[in-house]
């Protein structure tokens, strides 16, 4: 090696290993010594503290937030949960304990065994939980028993109740054990193994501010880890309680109205963005979720093709179809290419290039403006608007509507829907744009998808003439001392922009469809209330012919978006009926009855009388009210 | 080419030695664990894995020519930065830091093999490199743009422990070529406004809260405070003679955090008290002694600085943790070689370890 010469050359290198040597074994010396310091000098001191060294920390978990409606009705609290722990310190029996407790709890001796098994290596003070969630005549039978039961403590600790059962069940959310992929997560850093956190909705969205700070006990135990006594007590801080701007009643009847329909619905202020009710169809049972579901019931959500388990209010994308006429028609208001009076003839179909695009009504609309456009929901009016309009303009005024992006309401998860224009295809596919492929655009097919928090929060926007609010699910943050602690006021998105004669004659053509003779939304008109309102089918496939029973995952989706009173617009809302077919059929009517459960609440419609309900009105009865005969009652079918 | 000489002057004594250890370190873990209702394969049988894997890695280690390294140190340098630059973008966050880069069927944790290959680059560096009683603040300039780069990433990610480990390894490196006094001075003025600001703007409040507990821990005996403590009653409690295997309080109550990982020597001090322990640190100073013994005996300058930066790495993994149990130095998470759980210590001490028989076989060749 060439440098070797240079090593030789001197006795550097020796003297400086000899020197490292030096400070390396001084080094350890020190070890040595501070080692000799502890475990001869001051062995005694330290060893007497480590045979008093009994401080032992037992966590003990803080009851979650409560969830309010908007009124301050309970919609999820907690509940005490007993588990039976026992205490192997103070057991004498074992055997004979273990022959009892599976009697009395109706358990397998094998499956107790193991658990006592698995909790043997611990501290003889740390409590084995053997059965959790045990019944109230359970508890009392152990309680009355406790003489046989040496060594056996029951435990309490709070678990959530939902006190409306399915209600809500996907706005609010579940819990559930903290997972290994959320533990490694910051916000979860403070959290230990086997704390229950919010998997989903509300719960978890706003986990932070639901789960409170666990307290714990500080006890003492002797050498052999036997308990002694509670030296200090940190009781646990209560999570803040969340008040929400959803109405408890008006959400039973939203949920009611949808029967055994899958699909979902959101109803908003018009004038606040403040969401009253959020619902997804069907639902599915949170408590559930926390506690043990047998292998048969998650299979029976996991088949069920209208998917219980999804949250259709806030993650369905679909495509809006008519629904989405409202947008093309203020944008042709808007860009000066039609006004109220200009008219199309239709004829059931309309050609561009070789293709062939059909109105709904093959036998044609004739000559119609744009209220009987929007009445009757005729496609041509719509096909050659939007071919005058280009897609790129469509989208323009869809963006001013907020649509193709999460709107904010305070999930985690919200999906923003899609609004195509020719550099986002050309950015998605690759591919140029087709002038044929506006056609559909302009009535809500194709590419485009919105969800339902989107197309509420579009015809609340319609409806008070062009204000954004976010539309929001918590009204208030309230602290277990009672405190507000933050207050979510009405928030203003933006404005449109769009001038007020053009929303004017929208909403003309809006409140014909459900009032007037011909309009595809009748089942949605309430007599005591005006109400106006658009209806869509949007397709879910392309069929040949749309003859025979088509299967039902192949079905058009039924919508329906609408707003009341017409003159003076409170509440918006959005309805989608997942292969409902027909939007006039089957979302209409679902509209039509959320809104009677609205103003009915108001007082302005008078609640018909129940004959049946001769006792007192209470929240838990609500289920046995036969709801389903006044409604058809109510709404007469159109012509 | 393989040559007989090779196999005649293989370092038995290094090899049992790290064995010796390996195997007290499983005992010792055996009983840190037996407490914990851990289900699956057993702690100190992973352990025993982990041993396997290092000795097999060991070998592949010593078998090829170290000089190799010297032609290849560079690349590896900057590879391994690449990597540390690429786990900042898109590694794995866990607990606040980001250290683990995922490459599907395994993980790999870049600031770890940075330990080595500081030694092999600056080994490197320095064997090319003219030194004439000591070197200038001049000199330095080089070495400290190559110790730095890879620090303040680690630093970054952030992993307080593994960068302090880096640097000493490096600084012991450059007191065995030696720094002259008057750039020793001058670096250490530079580097007192440095570790001015760090402690305001660097650090995280648990860091700072390690090294306000190191010098007060009675100041928060039952929060962070607690580790300290707790250790260093088990390590006392240990008297002359310990409390025996398996019947060591503090460990078997589980008072003490970490127990069979970083904390693993103070289970041991409980259980084997200052007997024990004198025997830990002997056989600990004379693996020590003995990579000296190695760098002094090897008749190439690169051989020589490698295998004082190997000594060097183990030395302070040594100390550092050592020193964290018995309260002489503030908590970091830092192992004890072939004494800890855990298979990445495991891993890089062997490799270590398997330069040094490298070097030491080889001694004859040149």
């Amino acid at each position: 090696m060439k440098d070797q010469h240079y090593i030789r050359e001197n006795g550097e290198p020796k003297r400086r290993i000899f020197g490292l040597s030096i400070a390396a074994t001084a080094m350890f010396f020190l070890l040595l010594t501070r080692l000799w310091y502890l475990q001869i000098l001051e062995s005694e001191n330290l060893l007497d503290q480590s045979e008093n060294n009994r401080l032992r920390f037992v966590p003990v978990a803080a009851p979650r937030g409560a969830i309010l409606d908007r009124n301050g009705k309970v919609i999820v609290s907690n509940s005490p949960s007993f588990s039976v722990a026992v205490i192997p310190q103070d057991v004498k029996d074992k055997d004979a304990l273990i022959d009892r407790l599976s009697r009395y709890l109706n358990l397998d001796r094998a499956e107790l065994l193991d658990k006592w098994r698995k909790g043997r290596g611990r501290a003889k003070y740390y409590p084995i939980i053997v059965a959790s969630g045990i019944t109230r005549d359970q508890l009392e039978f152990l309680e009355e028993n406790r003489l046989g039961l040496a060594g056996v403590d029951i435990e309490m600790k709070p678990v959530r109740e939902y006190s409306n059962g399915m209600l809500a069940a996907h706005l609010l959310g579940y819990l559930g054990e903290i997972n290994e992929q959320e533990m490694d997560l910051e916000q979860f850093s403070e959290y230990n193994a086997g704390d229950y956190v919010g998997k989903s909705g509300i719960e978890r969205s706003w986990e932070k501010e639901l789960h409170g700070a666990d307290g714990g006990r500080q006890i003492e135990v002797d050498a052999r880890g036997r308990f002694l006594k509670t030296v200090t007590e940190t009781n646990p801080t209560i999570g803040n309680s969340l008040v929400l701007t959803i109405d408890l009643d008006l959400q039973k009847e939203t949920e009611q109205a949808f029967g055994d329909k899958a699909g979902a619905a959101v109803v908003m202020d018009v004038n606040s963005g403040e969401i009253l009710a959020f619902a997804s169809n069907p639902g599915f049972d949170p408590s559930l979720f926390s506690g043990r579901m047998s292998p048969e019931q998650w299979k029976s959500y996991l088949e069920d093709k209208r998917h219980p388990l999804e949250n259709k209010a806030l993650k369905g994308q679909y495509p809006p179809g008519s629904t989405f006429k409202v947008i093309t028609a203020l944008a042709g208001l808007e860009e000066g290419l039609i006004d109220e009076n200009s008219t199309v003839d239709c004829s059931g179909s309309y050609k561009v290039g070789t293709n062939t695009f059909k109105c709904w009504n093959k036998k044609g609309h004739g000559r119609v403006n744009l209220k009987e456009a929007l009445k009757e929901s005729c496609d041509v009016y719509f096909y050659q608007l939007g071919e005058r309009l280009g897609v790129d303009r469509i989208a323009a005024y869809a963006r001013k509507f907020g649509l193709g992006e999460p709107m904010g309401i305070g999930l985690e998860n919200e999906k923003g829907g899609v609004i195509p224009t020719i550099a986002w295809k050309e950015k998605k596919f690759g591919k140029k744009w087709y002038r044929g492929e506006t056609l559909p655009v302009a009535i809500g097919q194709g590419y485009v998808l919105t969800t339902p928090v989107q197309l509420a929060s579009m015809i609340a926007t319609v409806a008070n003439e062009g204000t954004i609010y976010r539309p929001h699910l918590v009204k208030r943050i309230v602290d277990p001392d009672g405190r507000v602690i933050r207050e979510f006021k009405p928030q203003v998105v933006a404005t449109t922009g769009i001038k007020p004669a053009s929303f004017r004659a929208v909403k003309d053509g809006l409140f014909a469809v459900v009032n007037e003779s011909h309009g595809t939304g009748a089942m949605a008109r309430l007599y005591e209330v005006k109400v106006a309102g658009k209806t869509g089918t949007s397709q879910v496939v392309k069929l040949r012919d749309n003859q025979g029973n088509i299967p039902y995952q192949f079905r058009d989706h039924a919508l329906f978006v609408g707003f009341a009173p017409f003159d003076k617009p409170e509440v918006a809302v959005a309805v989608i009926i997942e292969h409902g077919e027909h939007g006039g059929g089957a979302a209409a009517p679902v509209a039509g009855r959320i809104l009677r459960a609205y103003f009915e609440e108001k007082g302005i419609i008078r609640k018909p009388v129940k004959k049946k309900e001769a006792a007192t009105d209470t929240a838990d009865k609500v289920d046995a009210a036969p709801d389903a005969v006044n409604e058809e009652k109510n709404v007469k079918s159109p012509e | 080419m393989f040559d007989r000489r090779l196999f005649t002057n293989f370092d038995w004594t290094l090899l049992g030695l790290v064995l010796l250890i390996s195997a007290i370190g499983v005992v010792n873990i055996y009983s840190a664990t037996a407490s914990y209702p851990e289900a699956g394969t057993p702690y100190f049988v992973k352990e025993i894995y982990w041993i396997v894997t290092g000795v097999l890695l060991c070998v592949v280690a010593c078998s090829l020519d170290y000089h190799l390294l010297e032609d290849i140190s560079y690349w590896v340098y900057g590879g391994v930065v690449f990597l540390l630059v690429v786990v900042l973008l898109f590694g794995r966050t866990s607990m606040g830091a980001t250290r683990w880069l995922h490459l599907g069927f395994f993980n790999i944790q870049p600031s770890e093999p940075m330990k080595i290959v500081i030694i092999i680059t600056f080994a490197r560096f320095f064997n090319r490199f003219p030194v004439f009683n000591g070197l200038t603040l001049k000199d330095l300039l080089y070495p400290a743009l190559i110790l730095g780069a890879p620090v303040l990433l680690i630093m970054k990610q952030p992993d307080l422990g593994t960068a302090i480990l880096v640097s000493l390894i490096a600084c012991s490196m450059l007191m065995y070529v030696k720094v002259r006094w008057t750039a020793i001075v001058a670096v250490i003025l530079a580097a007192l406004p440095i570790f001015y600001g760090g402690w305001h703007y660097y650090l995280r409040d648990y860091q700072k809260n390690r090294i306000i507990n190191f010098i007060d821990p009675d100041q928060d005996p039952l929060g962070s405070g607690y580790h300290i403590i707790q250790s260093k009653i088990a390590v006392g409690s240990g008297g002359i003679m310990g409390k025996g295997f398996l019947h060591g309080t503090q460990s078997q109550l589980r008072f003490l955090p970490e127990q069979h990982t970083d904390f693993a020597f103070s289970v041991f001090s409980e259980e084997w008290g200052f007997i024990g322990c004198l025997l830990m640190v002997v056989l600990y100073l004379f693996l020590v002694l003995w990579g000296l013994q190695i760098a002094l005996r090897c008749n190439d300058r690169f051989g020589s600085l490698l295998a004082v930066g190997v000594t060097a790495m183990l030395f302070w993994h040594i100390v550092i943790n050592m020193g964290m149990v018995i309260g002489l130095f503030p908590v970091v998470g830092v192992p004890l070689p072939f004494f800890s759980y855990g298979g990445t210590s495991m891993v890089t001490s062997m490799v270590g370890v398997g330069i040094l028989l490298n070097i030491s076989m080889r001694r004859f060749m040149f």
